[in-house]
């Protein structure tokens, strides 16, 4: 599983170098965006981009290369490969999706009570995550698969449950940073109260980078849910997902190199697009908070 | 001192008269350098031109932007790749740099002129031991052949005064102390003996103490012929060394000449603006800051300076003078050079003279703020004990200043952060107003804490990232029960007492210079009305001029409110200038208290001595040590 | 005690010089309490250090001592993990260890339930189960009616040389490209982070099955399947290196680029240093050091990735028998390779704490 370091803590160094190449590359999130929105437009519309059923098996044009007929060729059960790709939009971005957003949650929650919540509840939190972080995420991923079995809401909840740790270390990295920094200590100084000061200056603060963070884990999730559906477990053929349409075509390689060309292609520049917007987030947030 | 004064090259006699070009190590005469940022230019040094001969200190001074640590760094081919640097003539020992290419200047760095950076913390590099650093300069220029490089290692960090080389050799920079770490720096930088040494602000991270060391430190090696540039912000700093000094603004040699004239007779209202703000040569009650007029932005041609310039007419702000020669070698570029110094604000000046008689008479008010005994204790990282602050008692009266003055590690922090109830103390009391004020549970201590407020050294990391300065202030400001409507007004009425526009309101932060988010920091401060505010270090991470402003709004402040205050320095001169009485730390303890008038003229302990010896003045001595 | 920041005064017109404060976000998974970041002691108790070679010593043997607990703990941790997951999976847990598929006699299933002790208290259970784990004892595959150390053991080599060459690989692509771009003009370092950016968003199984079809199956360059010889560990390795050595190049770039700007590159430079001595003399230790917030997650992504290519590419391995083993529930050996990922984990960022000591003098200190 090939992982962006986010959830291993980024290191996100900023010099005045990098700021302005940053500065030069404003205009790479518009490109993005370009890609990303037909991609958004397949996963909530998927008919307006094509008429076609995803799943209609038509064996005498099977295998057909790319052409005017079938843009991105035809699998071996002669489905239109493009229409394949445009329907398995949905399933698989929300793979990713499902999984981040409880992925974040949990390891918001988490981290908050290991920086908050005392020195028992951080040992504790931390220890587990610890331990979760000393395994691969995608073994954390398949053990939790072996419990509960395959499946799609199985698979998000594995993702989330191997990311999650390294997002509550994150948060709480935070959190104890802003716990501990001038403006906190000023706030006291003033004479909030405990819970106005983590209601109206740690919180915010520390959650601000964790929303960042989540866009690119959102390309690392995507990859890890198709990883899984390649594998076999997550979305189950004929159902359209882009992993588990690649895990279909694999065998038919030597033949029609399309069918394991496109749907990669989509997961790919599905991931690069959103690397490329959180990152642009990212450097305009570090810039923010000096 | 170690550094032995074996030839006195360039000795005394031609201390005050400005080197002529023939003789001269470097000469630099219109040197432009011009930054690509983007889209944007910046014009960052501006036909700037001076020579120092061997055995002559040329210092330039200037606060940050004005363009000195560049110059600094094109003198060794260190512009960076986004300058592009031009000159009527750029020349070392008669050799033309503006033409040298990448490994010509090679040969010159290290070899022919020296670089000194700011921190060796940082300006070594930290996974080296110090004796590797020195070992390269070496080994670069092939100054000793190999076997000799280990023993010529350990002679130079001796001749810099670093006792015990062999061992110090071996360490790394964050093994040794400031000092220590600094006197490495400048053998690394000497290894191959260059003609020039080119100082940029060498002792600006030192204590003041290591600052007079490592100053006479250089001293000793201009004595011995080496020419010496020395950039810095402070003027103090360079008064002692210098033999010319050149103050730079907007990229500008606004004035250059002798060091006697330039600061004996300032002709350019910067240079005039800038001694005025040293305050240590000021006591308590004279302004440090001139009236400054907030004229229109100057054109692309005119003087930068007339922005903030009192004298600033239309035709500073179209276009630049010629220099104007004052005398020999002391020039000015300025349309309306004069010698007058500002006058003090006379209201200031009488308001505090009444105050002190006051004082003198007995008035004194009653204590608002006192610790007795306190003692705190840190656990350190290596599982020991540190005592951060032991046993220290003072007290505070209404109205009055109290100076806490030591060198960093001293535990000024943490005695008030004691104070300012964020810490507990291990031992000992502190009131507020009479009442108990430590050891209490947070929510008795909360609805009391508007009593007593803080000025931070960083403003801006006192402020949440995210808030606007009318929410930072409106904070402060709700607290003291006022209602929505009323808030606004509050927050308006305390942004123009600390002299900020109302427009100043849906700004954030980061977007305000220094001086200004100081201004929001002490409006905040002062929103719950407080009795005591503790300022921890509130103008070192500020320019002179600037400083300058604050100290004097800190000083109408505590006229007006009669708040009185806990002033945390590590400034001596700052010090002086704001407090009644002066507390002087030392490892955590109180050395010496008592009238701040008293213990600058007769100081009676040992370590109170030493640190006022080690303050630079504008008095320029010659030898002094 | 907080020094008073004099060090702001005095800074020209943007030089390269001028860092902005650089932010690390949240530190990567190395051992739990011996995170570089904390290892370093404050600056400027300076002298101190020198004389107290002897607290220095006990210092070094605390943090051996402490690093030992943390891995004990770790190990612990993921065979606790491991008994849990194995307790939630609904049913008859002999069943479950049995796998589905299988035709085990009553005779076996006794055999199972007094060595789990099945019909004990959980508690007793676990303690029993520790017991055996420590003892080197980690059960045997019904399904494939063998000790899970034994298959482990038969598929350890092949993915160790998987991992290693893809390692190998990914370190000499990052550093050839951070050393070359870093600091560069902006068309370099545009073209340097393009190819990092596709990199890191490459999926293995993808990218494996871009390789094949090219050099396999179009090509015929390389072997399809199956053989372990070295030309057929070229193209699995490389698949498993692109993505790694993206995110290696990056963080030594930004690295090095971190490290050019600061003061003691200027006066290494000021020395007389060409630019790319100072890079490989100075620069790159410190780019280095970056890297050891890498190490838990490289661990990671090598043995998570060889699970992934060991199965596009048909090899066989660790990635290929836990696949096998989740797909036939074969709790055994998946707890087998639970086990096994973390020792090796323990084992490996043990290994780069101790070097990092080596290169950053700063955090022998703590």
């Amino acid at each position: 599983m090939s992982v962006t370091p986010v959830l291993a803590g980024l290191p996100v160094r900023t010099s005045v170098r990098s700021r302005l190449a940053l500065a030069a590359r404003r205009r790479s999130p518009v490109v993005a965006w370009a890609v990303l929105v037909p991609i958004l437009v397949a996963a909530l519309a998927p008919e307006a981009l094509t008429a076609s059923s995803p799943i209609t098996i038509d064996p005498v044009n099977a295998l057909l290369p790319p052409g005017g007929e079938h843009w991105f060729g035809t699998d071996q059960l002669g489905r239109d490969l493009f229409t394949r790709v445009v329907h398995g939009a949905r399933p698989s971005l929300l793979l990713g999706l499902g999984a981040t957003c409880l992925a974040v949650a949990g390891g918001a929650v988490f981290g908050l009570v290991a920086a908050l919540g005392g020195r028992a509840a951080d040992q504790a939190v931390m220890r587990v995550a610890d331990i979760l972080l000393s395994l691969p995420q995608l073994l954390v991923a398949l053990l939790v698969i072996t419990v509960l079995g395959g499946g799609t809401a199985n698979v998000v909840l594995a993702i989330a449950v191997a990311f999650a740790p390294g997002y509550a270390r994150i948060v709480r990295a935070e959190a104890l940073v802003v716990r501990r920094s001038g403006y906190v200590e000023a706030a006291r100084g003033l004479g909030l109260r405990r819970s106005t000061l983590i209601a109206r200056h740690i919180l915010p603060n520390a959650l601000g980078p964790l929303l960042v963070l989540a866009t690119v884990g959102f390309g690392t999730a995507l990859i890890a849910g198709s990883g899984l559906s390649f594998l076999g477990f997550g979305t189950q053929p004929p159902a359209p997902e882009w992993g588990a349409m690649l895990s279909e075509g694999r065998d038919f390689l030597q033949t029609a190199w399309w069918i394991g060309l496109f749907p990669g292609a989509a997961v790919t520049a599905t991931v690069i697009a959103v690397n490329v917007i959180g990152r642009s987030a990212q450097s305009r947030f570090t810039r923010r908070t000096p | 001192m170690t550094v032995s004064r074996r030839s006195p090259a360039g000795g005394r006699d031609r201390l005050l008269v400005p080197s002529r070009e023939e003789d001269a190590v470097i000469v630099v005469e219109g040197l432009d350098v011009v930054f690509h940022l983007g889209g944007e230019r910046i014009h960052a040094v501006r036909d700037v031109s001076f020579t120092i001969a061997p055995g002559e200190c040329l210092a330039i001074v200037g606060e940050s932007g004005s363009g000195k640590s560049v110059t600094a760094r094109t003198l060794v081919g260190l512009a960076g790749d986004r300058a592009s640097v031009s000159a009527r003539e750029l020349t070392f020992e008669g050799e033309d740099l503006s033409s040298l290419t990448e490994s010509g200047w090679r040969a010159v760095r290290g070899r022919r002129i020296g670089l000194v950076l700011q921190d060796a913390l940082v300006s070594l590099d930290p996974l080296r031991p110090v004796g590797a650093e020195v070992a390269e300069t070496l080994r670069v220029h092939r100054v000793v052949d190999r076997a000799g490089i280990g023993e010529r290692v350990l002679s130079l960090l001796a001749d810099v005064g670093i006792p015990d080389a062999d061992r110090r050799a071996r360490q790394y920079p964050h093994e040794l102390s400031g000092g220590l770490r600094q006197r490495a720096l400048i053998a690394s930088v000497l290894a191959a003996g260059p003609r020039l040494l080119v100082a940029d602000e060498p002792t600006t991270a030192l204590d003041v103490t290591v600052q007079a060391q490592i100053l006479a430190l250089l001293r000793g090696l201009k004595e011995n012929g080496t020419a010496l540039l020395l950039i810095s912000h402070d003027l103090a700093v360079v008064t002692g060394l210098a033999d010319r000094i050149a103050v730079m603004y907007g990229g500008l040699i606004v004035e250059e000449g002798p060091a006697a004239q330039v600061l004996g007779a300032p002709r350019h209202p910067y240079t005039r603006a800038l001694i005025a703000a040293v305050p240590a040569a000021h006591a308590k009650g004279t302004p440090l800051s001139a009236v400054t007029a907030a004229g229109p932005a100057p054109g692309p041609d005119g003087c930068p300076y007339a922005a903030r310039c009192a004298h600033a007419d239309q035709q500073c702000r179209d276009k630049l003078p010629d220099p104007v020669e004052i005398g020999a070698g002391h020039r000015a570029l300025c349309w309306y050079p004069s010698s007058h110094t500002p006058e003090p604000r006379p209201d200031l000046a009488r308001l505090t003279a009444a105050r002190r008689e006051a004082r003198e008479e007995g008035q004194a008010g009653e204590v608002v703020l006192a610790a007795e005994g306190v003692s705190k204790r840190f656990r350190t990282p290596g599982g020991g004990r540190h005592d951060a602050v032991r046993d220290v008692s003072f007290h505070l009266r209404a109205g009055e200043t109290l100076g806490v003055v030591g060198e960093s590690g001293s535990g000024k922090t943490t005695a008030a952060r004691i104070a300012l109830g964020l810490l507990e103390p291990d031992e000992g009391v502190v009131r507020l107003g009479g009442e108990r004020w430590s050891g209490l549970p947070e929510r008795e201590r909360r609805t009391r804490r508007r009593r007593i407020q803080a000025v931070y050294q960083d403003p801006l990391g006192s402020f949440d990232p995210r808030h606007t300065v009318e929410r930072v202030v409106g904070e402060a400001v709700a607290l003291t029960g006022a209602r929505r409507e009323e808030r606004r007004r509050r927050i308006a009425e305390l942004l123009d007492q600390v002299g900020l526009p109302t427009t100043t309101m849906g700004r954030h932060p980061r977007e305000l210079s220094g001086g200004q988010r100081q201004r929001v920091a002490i409006a905040r401060a002062l929103a719950p009305s407080p009795e005591v505010i503790v300022c921890d270090e509130p103008v070192s991470a500020l320019d002179v001029s600037i400083q300058a402003q604050i100290l004097d709004l800190l000083a109408d402040l505590q006229r007006d409110l009669a708040v009185a205050m806990l002033f945390i320095s590590h400034d001596l001169g700052v010090i002086h200038h704001v407090s009644d009485r002066i507390a002087v730390m030392k490892d955590g303890r109180i050395v010496e208290t008592g009238d701040v008038a008293e213990v600058f003229a007769t100081p009676a302990e040992p370590y109170t001595r030493e640190l006022l010896a080690a303050v630079p003045t504008l008095v320029p001595e010659r030898n002094r040590r | 005690m907080k020094t008073p920041a004099k060090a702001v005064t005095g800074k020209a017109v943007p030089t390269p010089a001028e860092v902005a404060p650089s932010e690390t976000s949240a530190a990567g998974a190395t051992l739990p309490g011996t995170t570089p970041a904390e290892a370093v002691i404050a600056p400027g108790k300076g002298e101190k250090a020198g004389k107290a070679s002897k607290g220095r010593r006990s210092r070094a043997v605390r943090a051996f001592a402490r690093r030992l607990a943390a891995g004990i703990a770790v190990l612990y941790g993921a065979a606790t993990l491991a008994f849990i997951a194995l307790q939630l999976i609904p049913g008859d847990p002999v069943a479950t260890l049995l796998g589905p598929a299988t035709t085990a006699s009553e005779e076996v299933r006794e055999r199972i339930r007094a060595e789990f002790g099945f019909d004990r208290p959980v508690l007793l259970q676990y303690v029993g189960y520790l017991g055996r784990v420590v003892t080197g004892d980690l059960g045997s595959s019904y399904q494939l009616q063998r000790p899970v150390w034994q298959l482990i053991g038969d598929q350890l080599g092949a993915t160790v040389q998987l991992a290693v060459a893809a390692t190998v690989l990914a370190v000499l692509i990052a550093l050839v490209s951070a050393v070359t771009t870093a600091g560069r003009r902006r068309g370099v370092r545009a073209v340097a982070t393009a190819w990092e950016l596709v990199a890191v968003s490459l999926p293995s199984y993808w990218l494996g099955i871009l390789l094949l079809t090219a050099f396999s199956f179009q090509l015929q360059i390389f072997p399809v399947v199956g053989a372990q010889d070295l030309a057929a560990l070229v193209l699995p390795a490389l698949t498993l290196a692109l993505p790694i050595a993206g995110v290696l190049a990056q963080v030594l770039r930004e690295g090095l680029e971190a490290a050019l700007a600061q003061p003691f590159a200027i006066t290494a430079r000021a020395r007389g240093l060409s630019q790319t001595a100072v890079r490989l003399r100075h620069a790159l230790r410190h780019a280095a050091v970056q890297l050891a917030t890498l190490t838990g997650w490289l661990v990671g992504t090598l043995l998570g990735g060889a699970v992934l290519v060991e199965t596009v590419f048909g090899r066989s391995g660790i990635g290929a028998l836990t696949l096998q083993a989740v797909g036939n529930k074969d709790m055994p050996v998946v707890m087998g390779v639970v086990l096994l990922s973390a020792f090796v984990f323990v084992l490996i960022s043990t290994a780069v704490d101790l070097l990092y000591a080596v290169i950053d003098p700063r955090l022998r200190a703590g």
